[in-house]
């Protein structure tokens, strides 16, 4: 892949996964099993968490989205609405100046992404947003 | 202790203009003044710092006819919520008596015989004779637009925004920003942009391929006035490359990124901003819900859809100030700003009436020198309206225009069915009135102007309407795009504005069989305005023109093919 300069320099604080946009056919619960997997059924609480997405995409083939929160060890990343909706695992080490990343996904269609975090305390938070792909058309 | 809040309102009620529940007596002021200039400028200078906005005004100097909508359906949060009142409903709100110079400039009913009674609105040399007048009484009034400045008329595009840039420089605005300028594409933006005498604001404009803020739109500008450090935040439109060509200007990418507008909020406030003004193109709804979000704005001076009310509304400590468009309303707001809080405001949305305003004579020749070169191509009559036929495009439908351009299409074009764009600007034109080249390119001129006819299945047809009618009618503020419908010719269809996307529209009917449209059938559509790259085909202005002079007195059958459910 290409990386560009939003990525680099998410790779400098933190460790990034880009997952396999290859795969199987869609599931909504694919998400689900994704988040089960990663939290091993554990409670997940909203909040304390921030995604930043465009409300509406520029071009649904890069849509950039930010993530940060403060005391996170580990921000995974979900497109639900995608054929394989893990899009990208953020792991922040002791020493990382702050609990961030960003990047640029691909959706396919309008849906939610979703953010997960697990805390240093283990415990595991989540928000969500979502961004609409549309056609284009006219603006007053 | 009187809060911040409570001190606002008994001041609030104290201002002779205002309401903040939204009803008021701005009226009953305003039906007790006759028509006069003195009359329309009137008002009791206060506090130490004025604002003057103007938006939206689509390339229009000269005074026009401007119809507002009959049908503008709030869904959500904002059903039945200003601006989605109109009609009888919008003047009882605000008691307005039926016929009365604030009905005709406010108000669809009886449009046509008020508009013989009360003359053409707007012309940009009136508003210069309003703006003097302010800045008599206060001379370091701020004079903000808030955009689609340069487009929308035949000598602007003639001349690439320029004729606008030129009189807009001789009212000496302060701060502007933007929605269709950037439709001029962004070398000739940025070549505007960096000869203006005013900041280019927008907060929200961001370099698309770093997604980070650009260096020729700043994100605010501080303004000293009446001993008050004033911070101006810009907000251009948010979806403009999705609404408007992006590869007209693949350079930015924007978004309401409302997360920046508080930080901008917070950051002008740290630097001493005792008063926070938003100068938005975000669309009435968009900045209602952005005021709600975004904490320490002071005044919300709101564009991009082209409400005009009478009365600011109140969003917690925020004020959202709406003008119109197409030069036919000016605001004026008056703040009293002190120990870095606002305490309280007078305002007025001042109409246009371009009879009863003496036109600025230095900008009226202005206007004219920027229009000699192009004078009998404008002049050009091309074909009149008949006896009953008033044409005029606001409304979430449709509008006389728009059915008058897709019949153009259609037989022009020799389609099934037309789509023409749901955009807000366009001048109306009277019954019996000469209808000329200027007026056509009036409601159609834009640099992506090209009527292209392509086949489209059933499905598709039915996948864009959906779409659209999802940016208008999307419970969320922050998903609608501030357009209305698509315009349809030769088509009709239900729509349940209630319903999510992908189930609004039904019965969908090809008019000329009466059959239902066949998702899996092809259809010949002739349109304009598409935002695809390499669209063919002739301008649209010229295929209007065409079925026009065709047709000599124009004169349209009621459209009655968009049934409207759910509102």
């Amino acid at each position: 892949m290409d990386l560009t300069r939003r990525q680099a320099l998410a790779l400098g604080s933190a460790t990034l996964a880009i997952a396999s946009l290859s795969g199987l056919p869609a599931f909504a619960s694919l998400t689900d099993e994704a988040i089960t997997a990663l939290t091993g059924g554990a409670d997940v609480t909203e909040g304390g968490i921030d995604l930043i997405a465009p409300e509406i995409a520029e071009n649904g083939n890069t849509v950039p989205v930010e993530v940060s929160a403060p005391g996170a060890v580990e921000i995974a990343l979900f497109a639900a609405g995608n054929p394989t909706p893990a899009v990208a695992t953020f792991k922040f080490g002791p020493l990382a100046g702050s609990r961030s990343g960003s990047t640029r996904i691909r959706l396919a269609k309008t849906q939610q992404v979703v953010a997960i975090a697990k805390m240093e305390d283990g415990s595991f938070r989540k928000t969500s947003a979502t961004v609409k792909v549309t056609i284009g058309g006219c603006g007053g | 202790m009187i809060s911040r809040r409570d001190y606002m309102q008994t001041s609030m009620a104290a201002a002779a203009l205002y309401g903040a529940s939204g009803f008021g007596n701005w009226a009953r002021v305003a039906a007790q003044q006759s028509l006069t200039q003195d009359k329309l400028l009137e008002f009791d200078t206060y506090g130490n710092v004025s604002l003057i906005h103007i938006t939206d005004i689509h390339a229009q100097l000269k005074p026009i006819y401007f119809r507002e909508p009959s049908v503008n359906i709030g869904v959500g949060g904002n059903n039945g919520a200003v601006p989605h009142v109109t009609g009888a409903d919008f003047r009882k709100l605000y008691g307005i008596d039926d016929g009365s110079a604030s009905a005709y400039a406010l108000s669809h009913s009886d449009f046509s015989s008020l508009a013989q009674a009360y003359g053409r609105v707007g012309g940009i040399d009136r508003v210069a004779t309003v703006i003097k007048s302010i800045r008599a009484a206060r001379p370091d009034a701020l004079l903000l637009d808030g955009g689609d400045t340069w487009h929308g008329s035949y000598t602007c595009y003639q001349t690439a925004g320029q004729d606008m840039v030129n009189v807009m420089n001789a009212l000496k605005p302060d701060a502007m920003t933007f929605h269709w300028e950037f439709t001029l594409g962004s070398e000739r933006v940025s070549e505007i942009v960096e000869g203006l005498p005013f900041a280019a604001l927008g907060q929200n404009i961001f370099d698309a391929e770093w997604n980070e803020p650009t260096e020729l739109f700043p994100p605010y500008k501080f303004f000293e006035t009446g001993g008050v450090k004033v911070a101006v935040i810009g907000q251009a439109f948010p979806y403009m490359p999705i609404a408007n060509p992006g590869w007209m200007f693949p350079e930015y990418s924007f978004g309401i990124r409302d997360e920046r507008m508080q930080e901008m909020v917070d950051e002008v406030r740290a630097k001493g901003a005792e008063l926070v003004v938003c100068l938005s193109h975000n669309g009435f709804d968009v900045d209602k819900q952005m005021a709600g979000k975004v904490s320490g704005i002071d005044v919300i001076l709101s564009g991009h859809t082209h409400d005009a009310l009478p009365e600011p509304v109140l969003v917690g400590e925020t004020i959202i100030v709406a003008s119109g468009s197409n030069g036919k309303f000016v605001s004026r707001v008056d703040l009293d700003v002190r120990n870095g809080r606002m305490m309280g405001f007078r305002h007025k949305l001042i109409p246009i009436f371009s009879d009863v305003i003496t036109p600025d004579a230095e900008v009226a020749q202005l206007i004219d020198a920027q229009r000699a070169p192009y004078v009998d191509q404008l002049g050009e009559v091309i074909g009149r309206t008949g006896d009953d036929q008033t044409l005029y495009r606001r409304g979430n439908f449709n509008g006389t225009w728009d059915d008058l351009i897709c019949d153009a299409l259609i037989s022009e074009r020799e389609a099934d069915i037309a789509l023409s764009p749901g955009v807000r600007w366009g001048p109306s034109i009277l019954p019996g009135q000469d209808i000329t080249r200027e007026d056509i390119w009036n409601v159609t001129s834009m640099t992506y102007g090209e009527a292209y006819r392509t086949e489209m299945t059933g499905e598709f047809l039915h996948v864009i309407l959906e779409d659209v009618a999802d940016n208008l009618f999307n419970p969320d503020p922050y998903y609608q795009q501030g357009g209305d419908m698509v315009r349809v010719g030769g088509l009709g269809y239900r729509i349940d504005v209630s319903k999510p996307q992908g189930s609004r529209i039904t019965e969908m009917t090809l008019l000329k069989t009466g059959e239902l449209i066949d998702p899996s059938r092809t259809y010949q559509v002739a349109g304009w305005a598409s935002v695809n790259e390499d669209t063919e085909g002739p301008k649209i202005w010229d295929v209007v023109e065409a079925h026009i002079a065709k047709q000599g007195t124009i004169s349209l059958d009621p459209n009655n093919s968009v049934k409207v459910v759910g509102a």
